[in-house]
C-alpha cells in the first residue's frame, strides 16, 4: 500500500463534527421533552443514527478508507438488521 | 539476482496496515453483534411493556446521562485529534490529546460510579426487595440497564488500559508518524464505545 495516498483529516473538520454531535445531543434531549406519541422512539433513533453516521464516516475514517471497509460495515449492518427484522416478525405473529 | 540483493539491503520491516485495520474492524463487528443481541432483548421487552418502561426510566437522571454523552463525544474528538497530530509529526500534541482522552474516560466512570451508587442507595438494583415489588416491565428495565451500561462501562475501563499503553508507546517513540496503526486501531475501539453510548443514552434516559 502506498503511504502517500493516506488521507489526513484536518483538526478543523474534527472540531466541526464534534460541534455537530453536541448540537444533535441537545436536540435529542429537547425533543424528548415534547410528547410526540409513537414518534418519540423514531425521532430518538433517527438522531442517534445521524450521530453514528458522523462518527463512523469522519472519526472512524470510513469515508476515506478502502472500499472493503464499507463493504464490511454493510455486511455487519445488514446482519443485524435481518436479526432484528426476523425477531420482530416472529414476535408480532405469535 | 540484483533485484534480490537490493531487496535485502533496503529490507523494510514487513507491515500490513490495511490488514491490521481489517482485523480490528472484524473484531468491532463481533462487539456490534454482542451489544446488538442486548439491544434486541431491550427492543422486544420495550414493545411488550411500553408503559412500565417509561415509568422505570423516570427514575434515571437525564442531566447525568447527557453530561456523560458530552464527555464521551469529546473524548472521541480528542482521540481523533491525537491521530491527526501524529500524522502531522506533532508528537507532543498527540500525547496531550491522548492524555485528555484518558482523563475524559475516567471522568465518565466517576460519573457512572456516583449514578449507580445513588440508584443502589435507593434500593434499585437487580434482586432488591424494592425492585421485586415493582411490575415486571420495571424489573426488566433495570436488569437491562445494569447489564448494558455495565458491559459498556467495562469497555470504557478496557479502553482506558489500552489507551494508556498506547500513550506510553508514543512517549517511547515506538508509535510515530510513520507507524501509528496501533493508535488508529485503539481509536477505532474508542469510537465504538462512543457509538454504543449514542444509542444507550436515548434508549434508557430519554423515555418520557
Amino acid at each position: 500500500m502506498s503511504e502517500s495516498k493516506h488521507h489526513i483529516t484536518g483538526y478543523g473538520t474534527y472540531v466541526l463534527v464534534w460541534l455537530g454531535l453536541l448540537a444533535l445531543t441537545s436536540l435529542t434531549v429537547t425533543v424528548a421533552g415534547i410528547d410526540l406519541g409513537n414518534f418519540t422512539l423514531f425521532v430518538a433513533l433517527t438522531i442517534a443514527a445521524i450521530k453514528s453516521a458522523l462518527v463512523i464516516n469522519i472519526f472512524m475514517h470510513i469515508k476515506f478508507d478502502e472500499p472493503i471497509f464499507k463493504f464490511f460495515l454493510l455486511v455487519s449492518g445488514a446482519t443485524l438488521f435481518v436479526i432484528f427484522a426476523l425477531t420482530f416478525v416472529d414476535y408480532s405473529f405469535r | 539476482m540484483t533485484h534480490n540483493n537490493q531487496a535485502t539491503v533496503h529490507a523494510p520491516v514487513h507491515r500490513d496496515d490495511v490488514g491490521s485495520k481489517m482485523g480490528m474492524w472484524l473484531f468491532l463487528f463481533t462487539e456490534l453483534l454482542l451489544f446488538g443481541g442486548m439491544f434486541l432483548i431491550y427492543a422486544v421487552y420495550r414493545f411488550q411493556f411500553p408503559d412500565q418502561f417509561k415509568v422505570a426510566a423516570m427514575e434515571l437522571n437525564v442531566t447525568v446521562g447527557a453530561l456523560n454523552t458530552v464527555i464521551l463525544l469529546t473524548s472521541s474528538l480528542t482521540v481523533a485529534l491525537a491521530i491527526g497530530a501524529i500524522q502531522k509529526k506533532n508528537k507532543f500534541l498527540s500525547i496531550i490529546f491522548l492524555a485528555v482522552t484518558i482523563v475524559f474516560a475516567l471522568a465518565f466512570m466517576i460519573n457512572k460510579f456516583f449514578e449507580w451508587s445513588a440508584k443502589i442507595e435507593h434500593g434499585i438494583y437487580p434482586g432488591s426487595e424494592y425492585l421485586l415489588g415493582k411490575s415486571n416491565g420495571e424489573i426488566l428495565f433495570y436488569g437491562l440497564y445494569y447489564v448494558m451500561t455495565g458491559l459498556h462501562g467495562l469497555h470504557v475501563i478496557i479502553g482506558v488500559v489500552i489507551l494508556s499503553v498506547i500513550l506510553v508507546m508514543i512517549m517511547k517513540g515506538s508509535i510515530n508518524h510513520e507507524n501509528y496503526i496501533k493508535l488508529e486501531n485503539s481509536g477505532l475501539y474508542w469510537h465504538l464505545v462512543d457509538l454504543i453510548w449514542i444509542f444507550l443514552f436515548p434508549l434508557f434516559y430519554l423515555l418520557q
